[in-house]
């Protein structure tokens, strides 16, 4: 049942539809529908780099549980998967394994950089880091920290959710019948 | 034809079989971190298998030329990141060792304590892990999970960070443990200890669990010594070699305990001696505690710290077995040369002698029973 | 048997090839490269020292220094550290001591990486760590550290079906 709470989920007033039918029918968009399954059931895969792996899987275990959101299933395959989680420093050797996980995953599809590392490198300045995940891939959402305490990563999914929800299926890149300029 | 009679009649035609070469990883689903192998299998056999690491090489020798000793204590933390308080306790031992620090009493029994509690927390782990791998997928190792949350809440109390605790210092710790923590600590070893009788009354008498792992991997003793092994990798094929016994660093000298070991060294070897050095450990933290002195915990002469020039190497046990600093200064306020002796890079060099002729599942539990960090492979 | 009579062995053993015994804080030896292998040999089954711990290299600017840290788990003690010399900074050659302690294999193929010491006599010296084609030796001084961008560095790879 679509959460009747938020107010952009259902977007055509009731008023439309004829008194008998107001408890057996509900009317909402296609938006709203593909969004709401989309967001409940994001799974992300495990791509664990280096130290922020671990609090990605705190953040999964039973103390706060990203199992809630729906995203209890991390899949070991990029093609099932929603959502990578690039946890951890991506150095130079790493790099085009990282690029070809992120082309095996299907549309619709978002990129989280978690930790310093992947967002800038991280306290690794050296001659083997890729200072940042966004030299190869569109990042959809930062998350800092060093790690990031679960409980950060988990505000990030939150966020995530809510970018998700305000996105069209007649505006989103992956249905456009011409690649973005 | 009957079976047997085609077997024969196929084994009398010349079959052209060739092994297969496949590619295990760097992205695959056991927990350990991006690791690659090239394995060439006969049928389901491995005939050769090929690490090929190096995918989290960080540059954490060539960084820490560049910075002072203060500085090197956070990039020292994820180094191995599953043990970041021995990785600390080295350094400072190192550093302690050229600069002739000395360093507090209170220091060196919560130094004591804090080591001991990462290495209980490190082995959790590995059980955990070891249990992913076998296929019994997550449910061991959110139970791990679950006591290492309780144990990362005693360091979170008294550092301030979960996991990287840029606790230690050359001279002693970085500040004092809260009023209410050595009780706490206490409740929480008891806890623990009854979780461990738990797991193992749960988990370490299923029967497929020992069909998969007694004479699985076995390293004889005298490989394991010259291919470098240490830590409870090690002392699994029967060589009781500790370094807080056998080149005793800190106040472990004024500790009653064991040194466990097993006889076969395989991998449900292995798979014991994490759980008996927890229970050693357990033990340890224990006496630590009840024996807890008054006092500083930091040296304050430690403060302005300038090494002379001359080298030094000091090595401690950490979790994972022995892990070494070796660093040449100068008397610049960065180190000349700092070099990581790693641990797991060295616990990997029998791991092709252990799996030639086994399944290509074992490899993984193989594998998975070495206890790596991808981290302090490729520093 | 003790480090002062191991190095007393060794200098009986090997007369020309033990240089120096520098003071510090670890007991330190300082061999030439030529026999080092047997020197090894010798360590390794006489003074039962038994377990090669470290190896590693240190560039100094006169010449390269390989350090062995060597330890014995049949009479437990402090490190006994044996260094090589190698002045000869432009082909640094020395022999490898994988023949006698395994554990030089993944370590001696680390400093070939870093500092392009070659190890004569190893099984497989390729580098472990980067790749083939990587510009230049990272830990050698004459290597600057600075951050590279994915596009610059991605050229250096090796093409796919040789990595």
């Amino acid at each position: 049942m679509p959460e009747r709470s938020l107010e952009h989920t259902l977007s055509v007033p009731e008023t439309l539809l004829p008194d008998d039918l107001k408890r057996n029918v509900l009317l909402t968009t296609v938006d709203a529908v593909y969004n709401w399954a989309r967001r409940r059931s994001m799974w992300p895969l495990t791509f664990g780099l280096a130290c922020c792996a671990l609090e990605m899987i705190a953040a999964g275990a039973s103390r706060y549980d990203y199992g809630r959101l729906g995203m209890d299933i991390p899949r070991a395959t990029p093609r099932q998967a929603d959502l990578l989680i690039l946890s951890g420093t991506i150095t130079h050797k790493m790099a085009p394994q990282v690029l070809r996980v992120w082309e095996q995953m299907p549309e619709p599809k978002y990129a989280l950089a978690m930790g310093a590392c992947a967002i800038s490198g991280g306290t690794f300045s050296s001659y083997a880091v890729v200072q940042g995940a966004s030299q190869l891939m569109p990042i959809d959402i930062f998350v800092p920290g060093c790690p990031p305490r679960p409980e950060a990563l988990i505000n990030a999914f939150v966020k995530l959710h809510e970018m998700l929800l305000k996105q069209s299926v007649k505006t989103v890149e992956w249905y456009a019948k011409e690649p973005k300029a | 034809m009957e079976d047997s009679q085609t077997v024969a009649a196929l084994q009398d035609e010349h079959i052209d079989t060739e092994s297969i070469s496949i590619n295990f990883g760097p992205h695959h689903p056991s927990t350990h971190g991006v690791f690659r192998m090239v394995v060439r299998l006969d049928g389901e056999t491995v005939v050769d298998v090929e690490p090929k690491i190096g995918y989290l090489h960080r540059g954490i020798e060539k960084l820490a030329e560049e910075r002072t000793y203060l500085q090197i204590i956070p990039l020292v933390d994820r180094l191995d990141y599953v043990c970041p308080m021995t990785n600390e306790q080295a350094f400072c031992l190192a550093v302690e060792k050229l600069g002739a620090i000395e360093v507090p009493e209170r220091a060196e029994y919560i130094r004591v304590i804090m080591a001991e509690l990462t290495r209980i927390m490190s082995h959790v782990l590995a059980v955990g892990f070891l249990w992913n791998e076998l296929g019994a997928t997550f449910t061991p190792m959110i139970y791990a999970y679950r006591q290492r949350e309780y144990l990362q809440d005693l360091f979170e109390l008294a550092s301030g960070a979960r996991m990287f605790h840029n606790y230690m210092r050359p001279g002693g710790v970085v500040a004092d443990l809260p009023d209410g923590w050595v009780a706490r600590a206490r409740k929480q070893l008891a806890e623990f200890e009854r979780f461990l009788d738990q797991f193992e009354t749960l988990m370490t008498e299923n029967e497929i669990f020992l069909a998969r792992t007694i004479d699985v991997g076995v390293l004889p003793p005298d490989l394991a010594i010259n291919c470098g092994i240490s830590g409870p990798v090690l002392r699994a094929t029967g060589v009781a070699y500790d370094l807080r016994r056998a080149d005793p660093y800190s106040i472990y000298e004024r500790f009653k305990f064991e040194i466990p070991t097993r006889s076969h060294g395989d991998t449900y070897d292995r798979y014991c001696q994490y759980f008996a050095e927890m229970r050693q450990s357990l033990s340890i933290i224990h006496q630590a505690l009840n024996r807890l002195p008054v006092g500083p915990v930091f040296n304050e002469k430690a403060k302005r710290l300038r090494l002379p020039a001359g080298e030094a190497y000091g090595h401690i046990e950490s979790p994972k077995g022995d892990l070494g600093f070796y660093i040449v200064s100068d008397g610049k306020p960065q180190p000349y040369r700092f070099h990581i002796r790693s641990t797991c890079l060295l616990n990997l060099t029998a791991l092709r002698q252990m799996v030639i002729g086994q399944k290509l599942q074992d490899l993984v539990i193989i594998f998975g029973s070495l206890n790596v960090t991808m981290a302090d492979i490729d520093r | 048997m003790s480090h002062d009579a191991t190095l007393a062995d060794l200098q009986a053993a090997f007369p020309d090839q033990v240089v120096e015994h520098p003071q510090g804080l670890d007991f330190t030896v300082v061999v030439l490269p030529d026999r080092l292998r047997e020197l090894f040999l010798h360590l390794r089954d006489k003074a039962k020292l038994n377990y090669l711990s470290n190896l590693t290299v240190v560039d100094r600017p006169e010449r390269f220094e390989v350090v062995y840290h060597l330890y014995s788990t049949i009479e437990p003690g402090p490190v006994f550290v044996v260094k090589v010399y190698l002045p000869d900074k432009e082909s640094a050659h020395v022999p490898s001591a994988v023949p006698v302690w395994q554990s030089a294999y993944y370590q001696e193929r680390e400093a070939f990486d870093m500092f392009g010491v070659v190890f004569d006599g190893h099984p497989g010296l390729t580098r472990l760590l980067l790749w083939e084609g990587f510009p230049g030796h990272p830990l050698r001084k004459d290597f600057v550290n600075r951050t590279y961008s994915f596009d610059e560095m991605g050229q250096t790879l090796p093409p796919e079906d040789q990595r």
